[in-house]
């Protein structure tokens, strides 16, 4: 057997099991609000350094200028934009209701501010989904 | 807010590598050790890029 099969069966022996609901949940949660997802399940530092990482990424990308996707059907490059932007929850929700970005092109800095807006929500993405795999029990 | 060429590589390596050892490892000092390797490779892998890309923009 596997090491990665038996610490699976170690984790999974010693919490109790989950419903796919509520990891649904969890992750949701975590997409909403950066590393909340993780403090569901106890998880306090790896939350928070999730959150402030998350959050000043994104706060970098507004400094420099980056731009707002919105939502789109024109170039796949917008379109994927958006989607990442849109990965980052809440915080893309509040940009979009204090009225958005418009990316300054004329400069590097504006370019530099919409792949951090973007790998922002990326990243967010991937927490969300490690914080429902430890909810599950797959992972520690 | 501008950031120079380089605080904008660092910048983005550091919180991408935080986020990237705390998802794909477990242990926390996997987690260091994959964050530092991470950050090293960004950081690195970037300059090693842009020397490229310098040379062979002026042959």
């Amino acid at each position: 057997m596997a090491t990665g099969e038996i610490a699976a069966k170690r984790v999974s022996a010693a919490s109790p099991p989950r419903s796919l609901m509520a990891a649904a949940g969890v992750m949701a949660l975590g997409w909403l609000v950066p590393g909340v997802g993780y403090w569901v399940s106890r998880k306090w530092i790896r939350g928070a350094l999730v959150l402030v990482s998350v959050v000043a990424m994104f706060a970098i990308g507004l400094a420099l200028h980056g731009e707002t996707y919105t939502f789109n059907t024109g170039a796949i490059l917008d379109i994927l934009g958006f989607v990442g932007e849109l990965c980052a929850g809440a915080l893309y929700f509040i940009l979009r209701l204090a009225g958005g970005t418009v990316a300054n092109y004329y400069s590097v800095g504006g370019d530099y501010g919409t792949k951090f807006l973007i790998a922002a929500g990326l990243l967010n993405l991937l927490a969300a989904s490690d914080a429902r795999d430890i909810f599950l029990g797959r992972k520690r | 807010m501008s950031l120079s060429h380089l605080a904008a590589v660092v910048l983005f390596s550091l919180f991408a590598s935080i986020v990237f050892g705390i998802t794909l490892r477990e242990d926390v000092r996997e987690q260091v050790r994959y964050g530092l390797t991470a950050f090293a490779w960004f950081v690195g892998g970037t300059i090693a890029t842009a020397w490229v890309l310098y040379f062979l923009n002026r042959h």
